[in-house]
């Protein structure tokens, strides 16, 4: 019995002990934090993601206040984050738009021609590395192997049937997946943009069309359609210009190769 | 004697019965020639042929772009067809010349003209290998007029013929030192001139005792020159691993062969070397066998360089099943590649048709590292596979330069020993380039 009591009291007296230590020393080293810090931290998202370009929430939290970094510097947060967050810092955020990652390559495996197999690491970079680059004929086209998806931290971008293809309503902007394509397929465009074009190949159309069905020829068609002059030829691939671009529909109505679409 | 060898590897099967009883055939090639620019080690060459103009056989059309660059030479007569982008090697564009050959092989002047070596000084037999556009033909294509040129030539004391030829179903070096020893002889008497303190080894592996024996009549009397007699063991070839063998001195990852006093050469360099210096010859024909189980007739060729892949195939009597594998180059080290209609350059050896892909066909998946440490055992060149693949998976590539895997030689011991069927060697290949980058840009 006096084993069990003496035990609870020296148990009870180490606590208090270490209690008032513990207190003594909060108060003797007190780290002064700036209280905006805190807050802005509070608003942002958490996930330390890292696609400000800091190394996680705190980070880019002690940028912000510290004025390194602008307040609309989370992409994943966008503009209800940003407005919270000027609220705090006494400043007006830029108006941002909601973007989403958008994969230039439609090139899916019943479309593209397959030159090869391939047996090893399953990474983008790996098979990218190799001359030839991964088993498709086109060798600027989507490899497939997921370096994307695996970067993704919002399950945001998924590989269907051989292409990697962005789910919109999870897509939270982060740029990871832009980071993680070694053929620099993916770009990040406005979530309201109903028209993109797939395709990346800068070859000549000739060669495209004898590598995929759904490559960009390059012709110039929706150049000449856009009356907006949103869309531009550049080493023939067609480019969207979304300042501009009103959604019309009218470059992917005369598309010969009918590229210009999301889905 | 003990046969000589160095520390790791693997013992591999060698299906050289294939073509190693097969003699050498003089293939010419009918079709067109196609000399990629870049070719070798070093900066590629630059065109001196404009389109349409018309070449002879032996003629320089892309002249070296500094030292470490080498000659391109054209192997047939005819007109330069284009200048632009072909398919190289395993499907990389770049740019080449393009030869109309007119199937007459008409010689440029002085071609062809014997030449007494001994009365050459030093600079003026490196001058020749140089416009001879002489590279290293055992698969490195470094320049062979740099090997030439050491820091201390006076410490060379070892001149080493590589006849090896430890990849897998490869034998145009076994065949070449059976069938001409004397051009071999000829080519290290020509660098035994130029380092007098220097002994010659011809160092061949024992799975060719034909070789070994022709090479061993055509050395007698010779002074200053032997055969040495390797084990049977991959990569057996690798300059690292043959300098350890001969001389029994350690190669470390900062040292050359010429810093321990040895200059390695393969042996169809040497013939090369002698056809340049005695006989006027540019490198314009080197070995090179057709085999595996998919080729109706094996063959070791001697081939003009620029010929294409499926010429050669088709004067090996083409294919007689369907190959699921072609590689050019042996197994370990060569690439697979996806288009028959690729020039042969200057450091291609051999085409390999195979009517099963090994790899596919394996029915064991890759799974997780049990740290056995059978990769540390095979690495020829000492280093730990086994955490190299961790630092280059994590991308720790400061950690993977510190475990000295920019001294992986690539030649695959790690990934075919090892029993969870990793692709260790994959992975080092592509983190060499990334970590060789970063430290160019001034960022490790």
């Amino acid at each position: 019995m006096t084993l069990i009591v003496s035990s609870i009291l020296i148990l009870a007296v180490i606590g208090l002990l270490v209690g008032l230590m513990l207190v003594f020393v909060s108060e003797t080293f007190h780290v002064e934090v700036d209280e905006r810090e805190a807050a802005v931290r509070e608003c942002l998202p958490g996930n330390n993601c890292g696609g400000c370009g800091y190394a996680g929430c705190d980070a880019v939290a002690a940028a912000i206040v510290k004025g390194e970094a602008p307040v609309n510097a989370c992409p994943v947060g966008g503009a209800p984050v940003a407005d919270k967050i000027s609220e705090i810092m006494g400043i007006s955020a830029d108006s941002t738009e909601k973007m989403v990652a958008f994969v230039k390559c439609a090139g899916t495996c019943d479309v593209m021609k397959v030159k090869c197999n391939y047996f090893g690491i399953e990474s983008c970079e790996a098979a990218g590395s190799l001359p030839g680059k991964g088993v498709r004929a086109c060798q600027q086209g989507c490899l497939g192997y997921g370096s994307c998806v695996k970067a993704c931290q919002f399950d945001a971008i998924h590989v269907v049937n051989g292409v990697a293809v962005v789910d919109r309503s999870k897509c939270v902007a982060c740029g990871s997946c832009v980071k993680a394509c070694p053929q620099n397929l993916i770009e990040l465009v406005p979530d309201r943009s109903t028209y993109a074009v797939r395709c990346s190949s800068t070859e000549k159309g000739k060669t495209v069309k004898a590598l995929c069905d759904v490559g960009c020829l390059g012709c110039g068609l929706c150049v000449r359609q856009c009356e907006q002059g949103a869309i531009t030829l550049k080493d023939n691939v067609a480019h969207i210009d979304y300042n501009k671009c009103i959604g019309c529909g009218k470059c992917a109505e005369k598309c010969p190769a009918k590229i210009i679409r999301l889905r | 004697m003990p046969k000589l060898t160095f520390r790791g590897g693997v013992r591999l099967k060698g299906y050289k019965e294939l073509s190693a009883n097969v003699p050498i055939v003089f293939h010419q090639a009918k079709g067109e020639l196609v000399f990629p620019l870049n070719q070798h080690v070093g900066k590629p060459a630059i065109p001196i042929v404009k389109r349409g103009e018309a070449v002879l056989a032996g003629q320089i059309i892309a002249k070296a772009d500094g030292f470490e660059s080498a000659n391109i030479i054209t192997s047939g007569s005819g007109k330069v067809k284009a200048i632009e982008s072909r398919m190289t090697s395993a499907g990389v564009m770049a740019p080449c010349i393009v030869i109309d050959n007119d199937g007459q092989y008409n010689l440029a002047p002085g071609v062809g003209e014997p030449c007494d070596y001994t009365k050459l000084t030093n600079e003026e037999i490196v001058a020749k290998v140089q416009a001879a556009g002489v590279v290293g033909l055992g698969g490195a294509a470094t320049p062979t007029h740099i090997k030439l040129c050491p820091e201390q030539p006076e410490e060379i004391d070892h001149l080493i013929a590589n006849g090896a030829e430890c990849e897998p179903y490869i034998t145009c070096d076994d065949r070449l030192m059976q069938e001409q020893p004397g051009w071999i002889v000829s080519g290290l008497k020509v660098l035994m001139q130029m380092f007098p303190a220097a002994d010659a080894v011809i160092a061949i592996q024992d799975d060719k005792p034909a070789a070994i024996a022709a090479m061993q009549k055509a050395i007698e009397g010779e002074r200053k020159m032997s055969v040495m007699v390797l084990k049977t063991k991959y990569p057996q070839g690798s300059e690292r691993n043959l300098v350890h063998a001969v001389t029994r001195r350690k190669m470390t990852s900062d040292d050359t062969p010429a810093n321990l006093g040895c200059i390695v050469n393969n042996v169809t360099t040497l013939a090369a070397i002698y056809h340049a210096v005695c006989l006027n010859e540019p490198l314009m024909e080197k070995g090179f066998t057709v085999t595996g189980d998919a080729v109706a007739e094996p063959h070791n060729f001697l081939v003009k360089i620029g010929t294409s892949c499926s010429e050669i195939l088709e004067a090996a009597g083409g294919l007689k099943a369907e190959p699921k594998k072609v590689l050019i180059g042996g197994p370990m080290m060569g690439m697979a590649i996806t288009d028959l209609d690729i020039p042969i350059a200057k450091s291609y050896n051999a085409l390999v048709c195979m009517t099963h892909d090994p790899v596919e066909d394996c029915e064991i998946k890759e799974t997780a590292c049990i740290r056995c440490g059978r990769c540390v055992r095979a690495c020829p060149v000492g280093l730990v596979p086994q955490m190299m693949a961790q630092a280059a998976t994590a991308k720790e590539y400061e950690r993977y330069v510190k475990l000295h895997g920019l001294d992986c030689i690539g030649c695959g011991c790690c990934a075919y020993i090892c029993p969870a069927k990793r692709p260790l060697t994959q992975m080092f290949k592509q983190t060499k380039p990334i970590v060789l980058d970063l430290q160019r840009q001034g960022k490790l």
